[in-house]
């Protein structure tokens, strides 16, 4: 598994100017009556990426995922797989296999029977057929339950059996519409690795629908954020959640606080904005809004440190406040600090050690403080 | 365990007795030695060995299950079939219209569709007897079977066929090899329903059938017209017998079915 994780490192065939991408989806717009569903949509996929559609219940993303899968045609624009239009393709002729949401298990027949079934359709010899079925137990650790039926079987189980049937007839691209949704927390976390895992190994183009942000992150080379029916960013997990490129994605993805402001200087990378909350941050910024532009500054809590002490860069990037809530979560304790002007901001530390001794309580005066690079300028 | 009340008592007493006391005298005096069907005269078997030599009741017999089993296949295949258009095609023109007619024959009375048939027979000159009471029971039993075929796939998970389509399965393909098995039981029910609702039509029969095609009810009536015999009572008592035979079989299968998933589902998640 050490080799796989360095290959993963080093994969980025978005960054190469001269890779071709597997699915290039162009200017496809998908209308139902008047509803627009997904809005002139253009989106590169590469060959071997696990790429995520991200979006809130109604983005248009599995609207996205059935026009790849042929159960919808889209009203205009074009997807090309592999360099081949799929423009009124039936499903059952294209190279792409889906997993469902609700597994969509055949419930009258046998899990061999299940993961068979597309390779029947193919008219694959017999043989070939229970050789490729094992072979799929195998990879999902079902070869006990073979000549069970869908309802003999746990949630997880069923999950891997829908996983199996759809990895059965190697297709090129592997669709996944919520693929975790129905497990619970604890299996939902170990699933990911092991589609991670399945996922370099066959050496497959994924592409995921999923509304779960962590899982997103979790298991994605890229994700595609949604909304309205257009991509609203495109990027690496770290550089969404790092480098946001909008108001949205930054509220979107993880927690964030948010300073609104004015931009009051600009000089040598950095900039300088006035917020309205009283004080001043100046942060790192290669392209910086003009002076006297209207500007936000987005910090994660975990960029926040607390204090009882005044920082060293105090009044930049500092503000005092009072502890207003504490949330103790084990691994970390996230603190609700009220400002001077009444707006609350989220701070979280991690519990590096077990016991400290003067913790920080109810109501205390604290100062909050950040460091230049720890939060982004948001333009819009 | 809830005392027993004077009160239910009562009213399961009653509400039996209401529903099967006369099935029951109906049972009794099949078995009634004398001829007259009031007269208790001792226990016999004769009227039942009389009706083996009763030609004409035997051929009605006859007649009614093939009846039954032509119209009921018929029905459920034209049955099965609106019910998919009615469900999938949702907004073909006329779809209100459509429905409203499949759904027509369960309300409308069964004389005018019997009068009505009638009339259509004579006027296209086609000859009434057994092609003509079967059409006729093909025609009143479908709209049964589309109604029980149409709730089962109300709650059909579409999804499933789209997983066939996925992996590679025609549309064709998808209907033979997930759709009918999945919806079956509810194909095989209307069917059920079918053959009985066809086995035991008296009035629709009385209008469609013509001479050398009388069914066992229209012969059971007309001979009760002319005095209830005690062989009328043997036939009916063999009726119900086969009736309660269906009934008990059907929900003894259903039920051990039941019992077996439920099992499964506590075995699937004992693991």
């Amino acid at each position: 598994m050490k080799s796989l994780g360095s290959i993963r490192r080093s994969f980025a065939p978005w960054a190469d100017p001269k890779s071709v991408p597997f699915i290039a989806v162009k200017n496809v717009t998908k209308k139902f009556g008047d509803f627009v569903a997904v809005d002139d949509l253009s989106l590169n996929i590469y060959p071997r990426e696990f790429f995520a559609l991200l979006g809130a219940s109604g983005c248009g993303k599995s609207t996205l995922l059935r026009m790849l899968a042929g159960f919808e045609q889209p009203t205009s624009g074009e997807i090309i797989l592999d360099g081949q239009s799929l423009a009124g393709i039936p499903p059952y002729k294209r190279p792409v296999n889906m997993m469902f949401q609700s597994y969509a298990l055949f419930p009258h027949m046998t899990v061999e029977n299940n993961i068979a079934f597309g390779l029947k359709q193919d008219g694959m010899p017999k043989a070939d057929i229970a050789e490729r079925v094992d072979q799929m137990l195998k990879l999902v650790k079902l070869d006990k339950f073979s000549k069970r039926k869908p309802h003999q079987l746990s949630g997880g189980q069923r999950q891997r059996v829908a996983l199996a049937r759809s990895l059965a007839k190697r297709p090129k691209v592997l669709l996944l519409d919520e693929p975790l949704g129905a497990l619970d927390k604890k299996l939902r976390e170990e699933t990911q690795f092991e589609l991670m895992d399945l996922q370099q190994e066959l050496g497959l183009t994924f592409v995921v629908v999923t509304h779960d942000q962590e899982e997103a992150m979790t298991m994605a080379d890229r994700i595609a954020v949604m909304a309205h029916g257009k991509v609203v960013q495109v990027a690496t997990p770290p550089e969404i959640y790092e480098a946001p490129n909008s108001r949205f994605v930054a509220d979107f993805i993880g927690d964030v606080n948010i300073f609104d402001g004015t931009v009051s200087s600009v000089g040598n990378g950095t900039v300088e904005i006035a917020t309205e909350t009283g004080f001043t941050v100046r942060v790192a910024s290669s392209e910086p809004p003009a002076v006297g532009a209207k500007a936000g500054f987005a910090v994660r809590p975990e960029k926040i440190r607390v204090g009882r002490d005044r920082p060293a860069c105090a009044p930049l990037n500092a503000a005092q406040g009072e502890i207003w809530d504490i949330g103790y979560l084990g691994d970390m304790t996230v603190f609700h600090v009220k400002l001077k002007d009444g707006k609350v901001i989220k701070a979280s530390s991690l519990n590096a050690v077990r016991a400290v001794e003067d913790p920080l309580g109810y109501d205390q005066e604290v100062w909050i403080s950040f460091d230049e690079n720890a939060g982004v300028v948001l333009k819009d | 365990m809830q005392r027993w009340s004077r009160f239910n008592i009562a009213s399961i007493v009653l509400g039996f007795a209401f529903l099967y006391l006369p099935i029951v005298l109906l049972v009794i005096f099949s078995f009634n030695e004398s001829k007259l069907v009031t007269v208790w005269a001792g226990f016999s078997t004769k009227w039942y060995v009389q009706l083996l030599h009763n030609q004409a009741l035997l051929d009605a017999a006859w007649v009614t299950v093939r009846v039954g089993l032509i119209s009921a296949t018929v029905a459920t295949v034209l049955g099965t079939m609106a019910a998919l258009a009615m469900t999938r095609y949702t907004r073909f023109r006329g779809r209100m219209l459509f429905s409203g007619m499949i759904y027509a024959p369960l309300v409308m009375p069964e004389v005018i569709t019997g009068l009505s048939m009638l009339l259509l027979f004579v006027a296209i000159g086609f000859d009434r007897g057994f092609w003509t009471l079967t059409l006729a029971h093909i025609t009143f039993t479908m709209c049964f079977v589309a109604v029980v075929v149409q709730s089962r796939l109300l709650s059909f998970d579409r999804s499933i066929e789209e997983a066939a389509m996925d992996l590679g399965a025609t549309p064709v393909a998808t209907f033979l090899q997930v759709t009918l098995p999945v919806i079956a039981p509810a194909v095989f029910s209307g069917w059920v329903l079918a053959f009985t609702l066809s086995l035991d039509d008296l009035v629709i029969s009385s209008f469609t059938s013509g001479p050398g095609a009388t069914t066992l009810p229209m012969r059971i009536y007309s001979q009760v017209r002319l005095g209830v015999t005690p062989e009328i009572n043997a036939v009916c008592t063999i009726l119900i017998g086969i009736v309660a035979i269906g009934v008990l079989i059907a929900s003894v299968v259903s039920r051990s079915r039941e019992i077996q998933r439920i099992k499964d589902e506590q075995a699937a998640f004992a693991h």
